[in-house]
């Protein structure tokens, strides 16, 4: 089961988190933190998996930006793996070459796409077309 | 890939202007991107955010904010809250977005609510209608909103409200509707099983749906549900292979393909149901064969997706029942992984091969070399990973390389692993490393574990193990000790209090000087002295002088917990009377079932207080989500002095009446007498078991070498090979042919006692290794040393007037009460009509059986012909008089409990118009009946039926028995005895068949950990006996490490359990019709495996 997603960039300041199992919110920072620091001190040519405390965090680095998965001990690291790709795939699908502001300027919007890919910690749809549709469709009505 | 992000801090201004059409921004969020963005400092940002909060605030409540600003104003909420800031005042006004705004409002508001709030948020009520009418609404965008939302976050006692619709959305002619629908009902199962339980038709016809995205979304459900139940699903086997099939086959549209593999993740999907399916049935896994085979071949290409779906693959193979073919083919997979110089691929190789060797440890031999080099691989992970697979293969041979490479990591030693120590000064050394180099970064339990390891055995046996410990530590004091971990010291102290008697060479003054000096270190912590006082207090008698200087010297310290303890350890070397009261022999049983409580349980019951639930169940029914208090408060010693023997730290208070300890992990002294005195430790326990050596192991070295040469030939080592060849030949010794027996073979020479099985994780709540009474425990919270020696012991009150019954029928057969089916007949038309109500007793029929009086261990001999054969308990003395004496004994009848009082003239006069009169507290008071008179030196039997509808976990009875002894003047005597759940409980024979019928059927379920019956050769089934000695059980079945058994409530509704041995202990699953009965059961399950 997937625990949370963060993108967090180098300096290690959150552009955004996603929890599937509660977490006080005093403590995401602190969590955030440790998770980062955690990523950071990889190097390349390191596995691109961590432990951590009861989680496995699964991370990749895209420019100055991390995403790393958080996910319990059964779940497929390597499936997780590529789909973080595929989120990246889909926002840059929808933002046409996504970039760290794109995500700080349109966080709803990629929480709505994240909604559609991950639901309680599973994944739920992986078709790149489906998980657009609702977003474009919002899109649409708005602008009309 | 990293070209995704080209866009950097320097585009910024650009794109404030470039902002055009949907994507608009407005200008507070611009304002407020920018700056975070410009954020150096957290003390910066929390100026920043603490303005920005205050904005919000002042524009929520704003009436001429619109329902577009507000969306912006969520937006910002957002980003508040994901640094961190509380922004709690905006709830609402995301539930009103969500309400009353546009669509992309809603969006935006549903989205806020699914972030802010959680489960079982009190705001969420006020979304249900919202939902409501957005379900209902024509726009589809609005409905999939609502139906996302819902699969997030819903209150789950409005699953009602809603199920209907959410329900009809399944037949929706647009795909996504169907979904989304599928995913809410998958949400609901997981929160309210119960809620969806008569959709399941529904749920199958979702996975026939023809979109597939409906179909993936189904396949949620099935894996959740085969997991629980994996027989109920067979049949659907071959539709999921089917499935595989066509996914494998390119069957689906080519936008679900991911890199050109189609739909990757729902083919790992399907392969983790398989395998759930054909686990342990060979006659399922023979449908699956071909289809991961093909899945094994079909993943060739290069691609990270496809070794994803090649690990699940493999996996599975090994999962289900085995196929040579397969596992020939799968093997070959990992060794392409491990052998991969992509790390990644690597290290899900290790992975795989750590879950494969636990079927096939021969595997292991295979991949020896490389399993070498990863274990001084720079990366962490992959090194972690090794060591886990390592861990599972060892044995008696290789503990020792093995545990050196542990070592060497961090320390990390599972306790467990010493389990396989060759030798005491092997693993009292080891220790000594583990606690030296990986000190206070071990788990809390390790030092605890350790110590009980040393405090459990029998003093012959172990009495070497002890003094070779006491003997090292000196060792190690004498040298220098700063740098020490404070765990390595608390142990060492109570190790030197405890056992540094045995050692007749060891100068006592000597152990005090030591342990005085580490006192006089600033190093040492504050709850180590607490030890080493402890310790210090527990070194016999006659170094007066030494101590008193300590104490002395002790009674300035600004710390109040040792100024204390100074005090008591002054008050007992001078007063050697006072110290034999504290610190003599006496024995502490530990009541772990909380026993005593049983009459206040039962009075607070009756008194209508709702039955204890365990959380998980109370997390059901309630409305909001009311996170348990954790079970164990670790008690700091500062706030409350309780030390002596116990370890300090790890005082725990527990929650226990249904045990929720079992998840506790402290150490524990879990029903087990520990007595303490003079000559040392006197256990009395029994015996413990005889060293379970099955997982020592070991074919015979010679051919395992053998084994591991012919696996393994190596070209021409050089001399660096030859080192890791002469590792690797230790470290997979005991692998070779065979290996799966050797895993389970024979040791040469049994070790010591280690080979016992630790259970670190027993239930219980009492911690410390502590064997003198911890009663003795420096009671410095009180504050005068005289006052603590009264009521320490208190002495049993003997149970004369209010006799528990004892819960074990005394001649019930295995099978419970099958022998007495003959007699069956005769007695249901003499019940019947004195059956009654809930809990009454009906028939007060006296039988007059005038026999001379006789000692009470005949009086069953007085039982009416028909019952005589029934299973019956002890006979035991409810109350006397001069004149009379009564006794009960209780008949375990299939549809009542008997009780049977025996009334006895003790005089040798007649005594008249003897009446009884029963009560129970809980139900009807009943009718008393007179007899004429009583013969004198004669005994008369009258015998109730009991009936439980309701279950209580004691039910008390009281009673009066009144007589004439002279005319006109009447005596009455008082009565009383508790009755317990177990003894209404009765055998439910049924078949598996019946079983697995009647299991899907019953609705309250309740599952717990319970301990485990170790000390015999098969674990599960010493557990299920002894439970259905205890209790009347019907043992169903035991197949594996699995059993089931049943039983009922007299003749009424049935309890079912399900046991299934998880590592050290017994989990317990039991489901019922009624709400309570499985709490009871389990109660009671507790009690008998505590007392056991």
């Amino acid at each position: 089961m997937i625990k949370f997603l963060l993108m967090v960039n180098k300096q290690g300041q959150t552009r955004l988190s996603k929890y599937y199992e509660q977490v006080e919110l005093g403590k995401r920072a602190a969590l955030e933190a440790d998770v980062v620091r955690g990523c950071l001190a990889r190097r390349k040519e390191e596995c691109s998996f961590v432990e951590y405390k009861d989680y496995k965090l699964v991370y990749r680095q895209y420019a100055a930006l991390f995403i790393v998965v958080g996910i319990t001990e059964n779940e497929n690291e390597l499936s997780i793996y590529e789909l973080v790709h595929n989120f990246v795939e889909v926002l840059d699908k929808y933002f046409s070459r996504v970039s760290e502001l794109d995500i700080m300027f349109n966080l709803d919007k990629v929480h709505i796409i994240l909604d559609e890919m991950i639901l309680n910690g599973h994944i739920v749809e992986t078709n790149k077309n489906r998980i657009l549709a609702p977003l474009l469709a919002l899109d649409k009505m708005a602008e009309s | 890939m990293s070209d995704v992000v080209e866009k950097t801090l320097t585009a910024l201004p650009g794109l404030f202007e470039s902002q055009t059409g949907a994507a608009k921004i407005t200008n507070r969020l611009r304002q407020l991107i920018k700056s975070i963005t410009e954020l150096t400092s957290k003390h910066e940002e929390e100026n920043l955010i603490k303005r920005e909060l205050s904005a919000i605030k002042e524009q929520v409540s704003s009436p001429n904010t619109t329902m577009k600003q507000m969306r912006e104003i969520m937006v910002r909420a957002m980003y508040c809250e994901m640094l961190g800031y509380d922004a709690s005042f905006t709830y609402i006004h995301a539930i009103k977005l969500a309400q009353q705004g546009g669509v992309l409002e809603k969006r935006v508001g549903y989205l806020a609510v699914s972030l802010f709030l959680n489960e079982g948020h009190e705001l969420l009520l006020l979304l249900v209608n919202t939902v409501l009418k957005d379900l209902q609404s024509t726009n589809l965008i609005e409905v999939c909103m609502a139906l996302t939302v819902v699969a997030q976050v819903f209150p789950k006692d409005m699953i009602p409200a809603v199920l209907p619709l959410v329900e009809d959305k399944l037949s929706h002619p647009k795909e996504i509707i169907r979904r989304k629908a599928v995913l809410a009902l998958y949400k609901f199962y997981l929160i309210a099983p119960n809620q969806v339980q008569h959709i399941h038709a529904k749920f199958c016809k979702a996975l026939s749906d023809k979109d597939p995205g409906v179909m993936a979304s189904s396949l949620h459900i099935y894996l959740q549900l085969i997991r629980e139940s994996p027989d109920s699903y067979k049949d659907l086997t071959g539709s999921f292979v089917t499935i595989l099939k066509q996914v494998l086959g390119g069957k689906l549209p080519v936008d679900f393909n991911y890199h050109s593999v189609p739909a990757p993740w729902l083919q790992i999907q399907l392969l983790r149901i398989l395998s759930l399916l054909g686990k342990e049935d060979q006659s399922t896994s023979e449908l699956m064969y071909e289809v991961l085979d093909e899945s094994l071949r079909r993943a060739e290409m290069n691609h990270n997706i496809t070794y994803a779906i090649l690990y699940e693959c493999v996996k599975a193979v090994y999962t289900i029942h085995p196929k040579a073919e397969l596992l020939e083919k799968a093997a070959r997979c990992i060794g392409n992984f491990v052998l991969s110089p992509k790390i990644n691929l690597k290290y899900l190789g290790l992975k795989a091969l750590t879950y494969v060797v636990q079927h096939d440890a021969k595997l292991a031999l295979q991949h020896q070399m490389t399993i070498i080099e990863c274990l001084d691989h720079s990366d962490f992970t992959i090194k972690r990973e090794t060591l886990e697979l390592l861990f599972r293969i060892t044995n008696a041979q290789n503990v020792t390389v093995i545990v050196e490479k542990m070592l060497d990591f961090l320390c990390y030693v599972p306790i467990k692993t010493l389990t396989f120590a060759p030798d005491n000064s092997w693993f009292i050394q080891t220790m000594n490393d583990v606690f030296s180099i990986g000190g206070d970064l071990l788990q809390q339990d390790d030092p605890n574990n350790f110590l009980r390891l040393l405090a459990e055995g029998k003093p012959e046996e172990d009495d070497q193990l002890r003094l070779y410990a006491v003997e090292s530590y000196l060792t190690v004091l004498k040298g220098h000790t700063s740098h020490l971990p404070q765990c390595f010291l608390q142990v060492m102290s109570w190790v030197l209090g405890e056992y540094a008697h045995l050692q007749e060479s060891v100068d006592r003054r000597e152990v005090i000087r030591l342990l005085t000096q580490l006192l006089d270190q600033r190093s040492v912590s504050s709850e180590t002295r607490v030890w080493i006082l402890s310790a210090l207090t527990k070194i016999p008698e006659g170094q007066t002088d030494l101590i008193l200087d300590l104490a002395e010297s002790l009674s300035s310290s600004q710390d109040t917990v040792l100024r204390q303890q100074a005090q008591e350890l002054r008050h007992l070397s001078q007063d050697s009377q006072l110290r034999e009261w504290v610190l003599v022999e006496n024995s502490c049983a530990v009541d772990s079932s909380l026993s005593f409580l049983d009459g206040f349980v039962s009075e607070a019951l009756a008194a209508g207080a709702a039955p204890y639930k365990p959380p998980h169940q109370r997390q059901e029914e309630l409305s909001l989500n009311l996170e348990p208090y954790s079970f164990s408060l670790p008690v700091s010693l500062s706030s409350c002095s309780i030390t002596d023997r116990q370890s300090p730290t790890l005082l725990s208070v527990s929650s226990g009446l249904s045990g929720n300890s079992a998840e506790l992990s402290t150490l524990i002294l879990e029903g087990v007498k520990r007595v303490w005195g003079k000559d040392g430790y006197l256990p009395q326990k029994e015996a413990t078991a005889p060293p379970v050596d099955e997982p020592s192991a070991a074919v015979q070295p010679a051919s395992q070498q053998e084994a591991a040469e012919r696996i393994e030939p190596r070209p021409e080592p050089s001399t660096q090979n030859q080192d890791k060849q002469q590792l690797a030949s230790s470290l997979f010794v005991g692998l070779g042919v065979g290996s799966s027996v050797s895993l389970l073979g024979k040791s040469e020479a049994p070790p010591p006692r280690f080979r016992k099985k630790p259970r670190p994780h027993e239930s219980s709540s009492s911690s410390g290794t502590s064997k003198r009474s911890s009663d003795s425990s420096s009671r410095s919270s009180r504050n005068t040393t005289d006052s603590f020696l009264y009521g320490s012991f208190p002495e049993e009150e003997p149970a004369t007037s209010i006799s528990t019954f004892d819960h074990t029928p005394k001649s019930t057969t295995a099978n419970g009460l099958s022998q007495n089916k003959d007699t069956k007949e005769d007695r249901h038309a003499n019940t019947s009509q004195i059956l009654g109500g809930d809990m009454v007793i009906v028939r007060p029929s006296t039988i007059q059986d005038k026999h001379p009086p006789s000692v009470s261990s005949d009086l069953t001999a007085l039982l009416p012909a028909d019952l005589k054969d029934l299973p019956h308990s002890d006979v035991i003395s409810l109350t006397s008089d001069p004149s009379l004496s009564l006794s009960s004994c209780r008949l375990f009848r299939d549809e009542a409990l008997l009780l049977v009082i025996f009334i006895s003239n003790c005089t040798e006069t007649v005594i008249k118009d003897v009446a009884v009169q029963l009560t129970c507290e809980e139900l009807k008071v009943c009718t008393g009946n007179v007899m004429d008179c009583l013969e004198a030196r004669s005994t008369s039997v009258c015998h109730y039926a009991l009936l439980m509808d309701d279950p209580h976990t004691n039910v008390s009875l009281t009673g009066t028995v009144s007589y004439q002894t002279q005319p006109g003047h009447t005596n009455t005597l008082p009565f009383s005895g508790t009755l317990s759940t177990a003894d209404f409980i009765r055998p439910l024979v049924v078949t598996t068949e019946e079983y697995g019928k009647l299991w899907l059927s019953l609705s309250h379920d309740v599952k717990q950990n319970l301990k485990l019956l170790t000390d015999a050769g098969d674990p599960l089934r010493t557990t299920l006996n002894a439970l259905k000695d205890a209790l009347q059980l019907h043992v169903v079945d035991i197949i594996g490490s699995e059993g089931i058994v049943a039983c009922r409530l007299l003749s009424g509704a049935p309890c079912l359990l399900h046991c299934r041995v998880n590592g050290a202990a017994l989990a317990m699953w039991l489901r019922s019709p009624h709400p309570a009965l499985p709490d009871f059961i389990l109660y009671h399950c507790q009690r008998a495996l505590a007392h056991h």
